[in-house]
């Protein structure tokens, strides 16, 4: 198979078949709490995006570079964490230097992203998996966040109808959305076996 | 919080079920969706919780005082991912497969935000017995919930609880409860259970 097949497919499955929230309930917190609106939900969306393709890249580099050939593992989550909360400040002073009106929308969910388990995760993930290819490793970080943009934004879609909807009281707010959640992974259950 | 023993005793429950961190918080979702589809793993995910919670919230109110605002998170931070290093290579040594079987989850206590909820809005304002009861009470809490939905799901699952048979003989074992679909909608309802409870209460 040639390099481009591998990517393209890559992408595909982090982004449908293991979707890091449906599947691997990566990232949550945010996937409940800010899929209120749909606008928030997109903005939350690119935002992790943005930070989870620098910071799954400058991982696999670190790892592969520096912690592998010096035995240093054991610092591994350490480094990750020290990488990612770097990431996130980046972003925030980019943000708040260019494109200000975006920052104030933001508000508290941009330092949020540093405790977002999708990215985290994601970091594992490519070395659990045993990406030894540069390329493939930033293929999946963009797919893993383009993928929680996928989720988030659906489920922001769905819960401004739920707003209509007669729910039973004691299930109104966060038991609803799980209980959506649940049937959205049901969804997208039928990706599984898509690839592999 | 004046250090009184009744103030203890309270600071100690309230996190088992008043301000229980899963029920009524709705924080740490990632490890109580994903570790909870038997009741082994979802045992050791609380316990290394409690370890980590409280060995940080220990660290954190001790070093309450040399903590300069602005790198106070950072610390908090560095200081978690420490502890979390600490408990996966415990869990490595002492229990392999429970560490294949658990994964990436076990890192990730780094980012659960009980733990730096905790250090925020307890341990870095408060003396150190305060600290380590609110800790134990917090995590605690946090592994009976687990155990709560672990149970509920691996008995539908597969009619076992600890791989122990339960069921009877003509169960048939709902497959899906294993699986993600399972974990949203049985927390779901325990979350709409709860709610019905305590607004009758």
């Amino acid at each position: 198979m040639d390099t481009v097949t591998t990517l393209i497919l890559a992408f595909i499955s982090v982004v449908l078949v293991n979707n890091l929230v449906l599947t691997k309930f990566l990232g949550i917190c945010p996937y409940l709490g800010v899929s209120g609106r749909i606008d928030m939900a997109f903005g939350m969306g690119m935002a992790v995006t943005f930070v989870v393709t620098l910071s799954g890249t400058l991982t696999w580099l670190i790892d592969n570079l520096v912690l592998i050939p010096l035995n240093l593992e054991v610092t591994r989550y350490v480094c990750f964490i020290l990488v990612i909360a770097g990431a996130v400040q980046l972003v925030e002073m980019y943000l708040r230097k260019f494109f200000p009106s975006l920052y104030e929308s933001f508000g508290i969910f941009l330092p949020l992203i540093t405790t977002n388990c999708a990215i985290l995760g994601l970091c594992l993930f490519l070395n659990l998996w045993e990406i030894k290819n540069f390329a493939t490793a930033v293929v999946l970080s963009f797919g893993a966040g383009i993928g929680f943009t996928l989720a988030i934004c659906i489920m922001a879609g769905i819960r401004e109808n739920l707003k209509l909807a007669d729910v039973p009281k004691p299930l109104k707010g966060a038991p609803i959305t799980l209980i959506t959640a649940g049937i959205m992974t049901l969804a997208f259950m039928g990706f599984a076996g898509m690839i592999k | 919080m004046n250090g009184e023993q009744p103030n203890l005793g309270k600071t100690f429950i309230t996190g088992l079920w008043r301000e229980n961190p899963v029920f009524r918080l709705l924080l740490g979702m990632c490890p109580t969706l994903a570790v909870t589809a038997a009741v082994k793993p979802a045992l050791t995910m609380g316990l290394c919780v409690v370890f980590v919670l409280t060995c940080s919230n220990i660290v954190v109110s001790l070093m309450r005082n040399l903590l300069k605002p602005h790198l106070r998170i950072l610390m908090f931070t560095l200081t978690i991912a420490t502890f979390v290093t600490i408990a996966d290579m415990l869990v490595k040594a002492y229990a392999p497969q429970m560490s294949a079987t658990l994964g990436p989850y076990i890192p990730l206590i780094i980012v659960n935000c009980i733990i730096i909820g905790r250090a925020e809005a307890c341990a870095s304002k408060n003396g150190l017995i305060t600290s380590i009861l609110d800790a134990l009470g917090m995590s605690l809490g946090f592994t009976f919930a687990l155990c709560v939905l672990a149970v509920v799901r691996e008995l539908l699952a597969a009619g076992t609880i600890f791989d122990i048979s339960i069921m009877p003989q003509w169960f048939v074992p709902w497959a899906a409860m294993s699986m993600p679909v399972g974990a949203f909608i049985t927390l779901g309802l325990i979350l709409g259970l709860i709610n019905s409870i305590t607004k009758k209460a």
